[in-house]
């Protein structure tokens, strides 16, 4: 299958300005700034079906439209915090083609009319963060960025702003609340970021995924975009798979590819007989061996599986890990990350880490499996921000689905693996 | 002491954003960046004032963040990811080769001051688990002989 988002990876030097020219790149946005006027482009990229690629989902070019008309400044946002893990799609992008990167916000913001670009990076990815401000330069330095881009007199200034730390902040709010100099914390919404957002102006914030397929919307058409994936889950999309597979990476396919073709004929197959599969990232409900046969990955598939396409990160669990430890380890990640504001996410989050490590250590009694439920009952639609609701997933859908495994751990106290 | 060039360069950045205190992560980064990779009061003091925010608003902002470090760290701060992808292809393992290298236990410094071990959350590298991250470095696909060939040139420096 000819590659799009990945064409440049693996090129040598892809990440710099001549490699990237050479290649076609910037065409996209030399095109908008001469023949079309933003609210074309917010028209081709809702008629494009693209949905926002870091997790949630949403349609962007409805996101797009809910700018206020007429209030200015805007701000367009890079959410360059990938963090949910078995996630690592937009390190690719980031790394090996931050001028893609660079002309998918600058194309996005000239649809929205912001004339300032953040571009919120994750602290850990340092390299990323670097290769991002070096091509950002050499973008300035030829016209690409600043002031009167290419003749037009469109103004746009990007900047790379590094964060230090939390997975809370892949969260709209929690991101701008630390763009803004401040903890982390999520706010309510409504009102949404579109119309109070950074510094309390229109915001937009969209994946580095999501922007990242814009330039190729605009030059090709919303209808070449909607050739590729399903009636309803329309585009390419970036699996990040990971796990018990021969060849885990990064691997570009439309929605809809059967998950056994993204694991047998792209990853590699399995290293050991699977024993679960978590489709979209951590926060995903874990689906058993038995329900991937005929499973396809598209929103509304996975949806109905009884769980969610998230990020697009699957995670490969074979039949000798514990499901138990690998629960118990993912209750760490959330109690650690979350920010502490409302008390069903700190306190929940707590409370199923503490339960999990004393069934882990052999110390479990048959009614914590119920405990456990209960806990969740009391984090599900109640706490303030989506990362409560994440820490679910997991506990859930093991108990649901390898409650042997915990029975197990509960009578003879130590793993059944 | 902040150097004179970070303190310019924490001027610049204020003017830079919309608001000034969004320079606050870039500072507290610059900051640390110089005084051997962790935050004293003293210096989260003179970040405040360079800011033109309150020392105690320069501590709850620095304290929330898993990258700022408010305790003195190894001149290698060596981060092993043991979320998920990396347990499940063998990040204890690594952890625990690295605790008996290094005698120390995770969150410890060694007693020379050179290596600090931690367990980190997911680092976007699960393609090429085990891993790790010291200083800002990546090491990935690790193998113990592999963490021991980095553990030993990284003590040579």
């Amino acid at each position: 299958m000819e590659k799009f988002l990945l064409r440049n990876v693996g090129i040598p030097n892809s990440w710099d300005i001549d490699t990237y020219v050479e290649r076609g790149g910037y065409q996209a946005l030399s095109k908008v700034l001469e023949e079309h006027q933003p609210a074309d482009i917010v028209a081709t990229v809702k008629a494009s079906g693209l949905r926002g690629r870091g997790g949630a989902g949403f349609p962007a070019g409805v996101k797009w439209g809910f700018l206020p008309p007429g209030t200015y400044p805007r701000y367009m946002v890079c959410n360059a915090d990938e963090g949910e893990p078995g996630t690592f799609k937009d390190r690719v992008l980031i790394e090996h083609d931050p001028h893609g990167l660079i002309e998918g916000i600058a194309v996005s913001s000239y649809a929205c009319e912001a004339e300032m670009a953040f571009i919120y990076i994750r602290g850990e990815y340092e390299f990323g963060a670097q290769r991002l401000e070096q091509a950002i330069e050499q973008a300035y330095e030829r016209g690409y960025l600043g002031e009167n881009i290419l003749g037009s007199d469109y103004n746009l200034d990007m900047i790379v702003h590094r964060g230090a730390g939390a997975y809370v902040c892949g969260e709209e709010t929690a991101l701008l609340s630390s763009l803004e100099g401040d903890r982390g914390h999520p706010k309510l919404k409504p009102p949404f970021p579109a119309s109070e957002g950074a510094y309390r102006k229109p915001t937009i914030v969209n994946n580095v995924e999501t922007l990242f397929n814009v330039p190729f919307i605009v030059e090709r058409g919303a209808d070449w975009h909607r050739s590729f994936g399903t009636e309803k889950s329309i585009g390419l999309k970036l699996f990040s798979i990971s796990g018990h597979v021969n060849k885990p990476g990064v691997y570009e396919l439309p929605l809809g590819t059967p998950m056994m073709t993204l694991i047998n004929e792209y990853a590699g197959g399995p290293s050991q007989p699977i024993k679960a599969v978590i489709p979209g990232g951590s926060s995903t409900p874990m689906l058993p061996a038995g329900k991937l046969a005929s499973l396809t990955l598209d929103y509304e598939a996975i949806a109905e599986a009884g769980s969610m396409l998230g990020s697009g990160a699957v995670i490969v669990i074979g039949e000798g890990a514990c499901i138990v430890q690998a629960v118990e380890r993912l209750a760490e990640f959330y109690r650690h990350e979350s920010c502490g504001k409302c008390i069903p996410c700190r306190e929940g989050t707590d409370w199923l880490y503490q339960i999990l490590h004393r069934i882990e250590q052999g110390k479990g009694r048959e009614k914590d499996l119920d405990l456990l439920l209960d806990i969740c009952d009391g984090i599900a639609g109640k706490s303030f921000c989506p990362l409560g609701d994440a820490a679910l997933g997991p506990v859930q859908s093991s108990i649901e689905h390898f409650r042997d495994e915990y029975l197990f751990h509960v009578r003879e106290k130590r793993c059944m693996v | 002491m902040l150097s004179e060039e970070v303190k310019t360069r924490i001027t610049q950045l204020k003017d830079r954003y919309p608001h000034a205190k969004s320079a606050l992560l870039p500072a507290l980064h610059l900051a640390q960046g110089e005084h051997n990779g962790w935050l004293s009061d003293e210096v989260m003091a003179e970040v405040a004032e360079a800011m033109g925010l309150p020392p105690a608003e320069v501590r709850s902002v620095a304290s929330f963040y898993t990258m700022f470090h408010r305790q003195p760290v190894g001149k290698h701060l060596v981060q092993v990811c043991t979320n998920l992808s990396c347990s499940l292809l063998g990040a204890g393992h690594i952890v625990e080769h690295v605790k008996r290298k290094l005698g120390i236990e995770v969150g410890e410094t060694t007693a020379d001051g050179q290596f600090t071990l931690l367990e980190v959350e997911c680092l976007g590298s699960c393609g090429t688990a085990p891993m790790m991250q010291i200083n800002d470095t990546y090491y990935e696909n690790l193998t113990v002989e592999r963490v021991d060939e980095i553990l030993n040139q990284l003590a040579k420096e």
